[in-house]
């Protein structure tokens, strides 16, 4: 028989696919099922957060970061918050700290549970993603009652947070935590031991421990090539440094790795929860400078001079002075950091937002080659990409 | 945090910094333009043609080791000449620390790309290309990326209005989407928060007559 020219076959993944998670699209050339290339193209669902930002008030700003990772809002928030009070010199109440890192621990949580699950899922498992989503709805009943909006909670506001933890909530938060272990349980006794689970997973997508550094890897992907490297505790911010938890890391960098490090780090949230729950000191959760953050409502209703000041500040806005900051948090995906530069006036001159499932979607190209066509959503799962902040 | 544990923090933070800054300085200082210690961050301003010089020093030197390139972005300045910056943010894990460096940089002068030294870069010069039209070298793929196939002009730039210039819909008639020329139904509202008691430039309404008399 005589040779033929054998040609590549491309295929083209997505931008509609229920395992993309979200708007990808991704043009694979495939030497029968090994992928041989891969590029994603991105932007699909880019909306221009940065330009939008630039023409609004630093106050204003602050709801287009919950629609960034919008599976866990509140941390992009922080970042954001943390910033400006940088810039500013602004300190934060006690109180607003405890109550920011308890919400954050949430939201991982919260963020943990979609994202573990749904790689299950991906993989060909169904019924974790049920499990996970029961306690995920009641995560967003805790943040519908803290801040009212399940999703988008513009709860952190320079300064502190919006408002108090309602009567009761930290009573019921902690009996969620107390049974959220069982929970876990039950996911990890069905999918960390399961033999199709570990087939779909283990040495898929492995990454040392150099490419992950060299890559700008950082969350979860870091740490599960075995980098011991968390902003919580080596860059502290707020008060994890009187916390008590451990940086989760695995071993070999592969999707399993990445997976069991998501689910016990949502196991060290609980334990931040609780001990944040334990220590919370009473007292305002919004600095008291009228400058920055307005008066409280009932005061509001008393105070001609509160009255303006809320005008001004909804109105205007407070000014920033000129500077550049570069500030990040330990969000769940990984570094979430944003570099703001003020002119002095009451709006950003310059925001740039660095999302951590860009770099990691960047590294999708090197992570998948040799790899099935099959292995792609696994690896796809394990990097835990939400397309509101790689796309911005 | 209290003001104890803060000027405890800055301490521990800005020490290491100052000293990092005088190392760099000693070792690569010609390629340093200037540098600065604001708000606990170090700023190393370079030029474009020391820029992959600097990287690589930082990210070798056993006293930097800044083996991750975090972020890659570009501001615009439209009143200067050289009107770009190109910001890079680099951290150090061994060391815990951060160090940012800028280039500035003209429409036409490229930079030289990243990507030998981290190849993270990639993604992220591309983004400030498609953002701001700053040229890259040897790049090894400098397409656009979060912008529309086709995309005309870069968004962020600062003379880049926020509506745009085309608008898209769907057509029934033609059965696709089809762009047009951006109509407003409402004015755009552009704010004045300059306080007229702090150096406004305009005149109010009815003050010319005020000098008149």
């Amino acid at each position: 028989m005589a040779e033929v020219d054998i040609k590549n076959f491309n295929l083209n993944f997505g931008p509609q696919h229920p395992a993309a998670h979200g708007v990808l699209r991704l043009v694979m050339e495939l030497d029968g099922e090994i992928v041989e290339r891969l590029d994603p193209h991105i932007g699909l669902l880019h909306r221009g957060t940065e330009k939008l930002i630039e023409h609004k008030t630093y106050l204003q700003a602050l709801p287009y970061f919950d629609r960034l990772d919008y599976s866990a809002p509140v941390n992009q928030e922080h970042a954001w918050a943390l910033a400006i009070e940088r810039l500013l010199g602004c300190e934060v109440p006690l109180r607003a700290q405890y109550i920011r890192v308890l919400i954050s621990e949430l939201n991982r949580i919260s963020n943990h549970i979609l994202n573990t699950t749904s790689h299950v899922m991906d993989v060909g498992g169904m019924t974790p993603l049920l499990w996970g989503f029961e306690e995920r709805e009641k995560i967003l009943v805790f943040n519908e009652r803290v801040s009212g909006s399940r999703l988008h909670m513009a709860y952190f506001r320079p300064g502190g947070v919006h408002q108090d933890l309602p009567r009761g909530f930290a009573e019921d938060l902690l009996a969620f935590v107390e049974n959220l272990p069982r929970v876990l349980d039950d996911i990890e006794r069905l999918i960390v031991g399961n033999r199709i689970f570990k087939q779909r997973n283990v040495d898929i997508g492995v990454v040392s421990a150099e490419d992950a550094m060299a890559w700008g890897f950082s969350g979860p992907m870091l740490r599960g090539s075995g980098v011991a490297w968390d902003l919580r505790k080596s860059q502290s911010y707020e008060v994890y440094d009187r916390l008590d938890f451990d940086v989760v890391i695995g071993n070999h960098g592969d999707c399993y790795d990445r997976f069991v490090v998501r689910l016990e780090e949502m196991r060290q949230s609980i334990r931040i929860i609780k001990q944040c729950l334990r220590d919370m000191p009473e007292g305002p959760v919004l600095t008291l400078d009228a400058k920055v953050a307005p008066p409280r409502r009932g005061e509001m209703k008393r105070s001609m001079e509160a009255l303006i000041h809320h005008f001004k500040l909804y109105t205007e806005g407070f000014h920033v002075p000129e500077g550049e900051i570069y500030a990040a948090v330990e969000a769940p995906k990984g570094e979430f950091g944003v570099y703001l530069v003020a002119d002095g006036s009451n709006k950003p001159y310059r925001c740039k937002i660095r999302a951590p499932g860009f770099a990691h979607l960047q590294a999708m190209d090197f992570m998948s080659r040799g790899h099935m066509l099959a292995d792609v959503p696994a690896v796809l799962g394990s990097q835990d990409i939400v397309f509101g902040e790689v796309d911005r | 945090m209290s003001d104890t544990t803060e000027t405890a923090t800055q301490g521990a933070v800005t020490g290491p910094l100052e000293a990092l800054a005088t190392h760099i300085t000693a070792k690569i200082g010609d390629a340093i333009v200037e540098h600065s210690l604001a708000a606990r961050e170090l700023t190393l301003r370079t030029t474009p043609d020391r820029i992959i010089d600097l990287l690589t020093f930082l990210r070798d030197d056993p006293q930097c080791l800044f083996v991750q390139l975090m972020d890659v972005c570009g501001v615009d300045w439209p009143e200067r000449a050289e009107r770009f910056d190109v910001v890079y943010h680099l951290l150090s894990l061994k060391k815990n620390l951060r160090v940012r460096v800028k280039v500035r940089v003209d429409e036409r002068t490229a930079v030289p790309s990243a990507v030998p030294v981290f190849p993270s870069a990639g993604w992220f010069e591309r983004e400030a290309w498609d953002m701001y039209g700053i040229m890259f070298a040897d790049h090894p793929d400098l397409r656009r990326i979060l912008t529309d196939y086709g995309f005309q002009g870069f968004p962020l730039r600062k003379d880049f209005p926020l509506t745009g210039y085309v608008e898209v819909r769907y057509d029934e008639e033609r059965k696709r989407v089809v762009y047009e020329p951006v109509r407003l139904t409402q004015e755009f509202r552009r704010f004045d928060f300059m306080s007229p008691w702090e150096g406004a430039q305009y005149i109010l309404p009815g003050d010319e007559k005020a000098s008149k008399g």
